[in-house]
């Protein structure tokens, strides 16, 4: 899931915890912006627990995919930094953005 | 707290005082002497929870993290803490007074 | 940075002005709240057991003061006018801005730019995340639950709060600064600033620009 443009769906799991992957994005599906380099788990650095490194990607993603009918401006967008344990790919038959 | 509700955004900006500088500075200086993460401060401001938030202004929610990372690393211990918070307010009845006498500390 | 306050009992005028000019708030006279007596006591604490000193403390408090939206405005000024290094800044921020000389730390930049067309705008959705290391610190507005919450559902409403009305022609970019980087706004430079040099420019850029919830003064 590391190239620019690939589309790719924010895991929807919501575990207790620091956790950097906002819940307002959770299960909404995107597409990658840019892949920023690797950078140390926060949920590992969050306890003071050596932290392996990540890869962390900008997403990007519309108001109609992440506020639905609520959205004022369906084109307008929304680019988070997501880490690639949070990143789910997408195939063509089960994305579920409009 | 992203797309939730809320009212218009305050307007209101104000100058920082001294202490949150300082509370500031702190945290600084804890990471970079690898006593601390900025995630370790996000993380216990957020099991603060949203009453935090709503009565407590932003730099006592960051001194109180601080604090809460530094016990977790070891920095000094809660009786230590307890024994200088006494002492500290021992020295007068504001904060001028109290940090004045801090030996050592800048004027 | 090299600056010793090690000294008793002296008093530095600076540390009664904000940045800004502006007296502190009155917190020094007011009565000794619980939180600061943590800041006492946590800062000797750390100082007494060779943590820190008062010095690392205070160059710290400097260092910060130091850093103001006049530092992103260069940036942005030196954007307007030389397009190599406006490309440079776009692709990858942080080196750009550490050409010009600013110490930025390990701050991880993403400069987004402005057209007429796209307005960018900047949000921590999480926390306070901010450029802090290029621009001081975040204004309280910016860590409002309010900004917070709104500003990735209703951008443009936000946005009209602080007096920037957006055609429907223009897409508005929410950036939500979720992890490790930081963004800065390089606004659209204002029509009728032909011949105007750098530090004209950059006196025109206000901090607001450079979050997006703000556009460039206008040329007297």
């Amino acid at each position: 899931m590391a190239e620019p443009g690939q589309r790719v769906r924010v895991a929807r799991m919501m575990p207790p915890g620091h956790v950097r992957a906002p819940a307002y994005l959770r299960g909404k599906t995107g597409v990658i912006e840019r892949r920023l380099g690797a950078f140390g788990n926060p949920e590992k650095l969050a306890y003071g627990l050596p932290a392996e490194p990540r890869d962390l990607f900008r997403v990007r993603f519309t108001m109609a995919e992440v506020w639905g009918a609520e959205a004022g401006h369906p084109a307008d967008t929304i680019d988070a930094e997501i880490y690639e344990h949070w990143l789910e790919p997408v195939t063509g038959e089960t994305g579920d953005a409009a | 707290m992203g797309g939730q509700d809320a009212g218009p955004v305050p307007p209101g900006e104000h100058d920082f005082a001294l202490w949150e500088k300082r509370v500031d500075a702190l945290v600084m200086v804890a990471q970079a002497h690898g006593l601390m993460t900025v995630d370790g401060l996000r993380r216990v401001l957020e099991d603060m929870g949203e009453q935090a938030f709503e009565t407590m202004s932003y730099y006592e929610r960051w001194v109180a993290s601080l604090n809460e990372n530094l016990i977790e690393a070891g920095a000094y211990s809660i009786e230590e803490l307890g024994r200088k918070m006494a002492e500290v307010q021992e020295r007068g009845d504001t904060y001028a007074a109290a940090a004045r006498a801090d030996g050592g500390a800048d004027g | 940075m090299p600056h010793d306050h090690h000294d008793h009992g002296h008093d530095h005028g600076h540390d009664h002005l904000s940045p800004s000019g502006h007296p502190f708030r009155a917190d020094n006279d007011a009565p000794l709240t619980y939180w600061q007596t943590m800041e006492i006591a946590v800062r000797e604490l750390l100082i007494e057991k060779g943590v820190t000193t008062a010095a690392e403390v205070q160059a710290q408090i400097e260092a910060m003061d130091a850093r103001s939206p006049a530092n992103g405005a260069a940036v942005v000024a030196r954007a307007w006018t030389d397009p190599a290094f406006k490309a440079r800044l776009l692709a990858d921020a942080s080196p750009a801005v550490r050409e010009m000389g600013f110490d930025i730390g390990p701050l991880k930049l993403v400069a987004v730019e402005n057209t007429d067309t796209v307005h960018n705008v900047i949000v921590c959705t999480l926390c306070s995340c901010y450029p802090r290391n290029l621009l001081g610190l975040p204004p309280d507005w910016y860590k409002t639950r309010e900004y917070r919450s709104r500003t990735v559902k209703e951008p443009r409403k936000v946005l009209a709060e602080f007096g920037v009305d957006l055609p429907d022609s223009v897409t508005v970019r929410v950036h939500d600064s979720t992890a490790d980087m930081r963004y800065l706004v390089v606004p659209a430079r204002p029509a009728g600033t032909e011949g105007m040099d750098e530090a004209a420019l950059a006196a025109l850029v206000t901090r607001d620009s450079m979050i997006g919830t703000g556009l460039p003064r206008r040329p007297a």
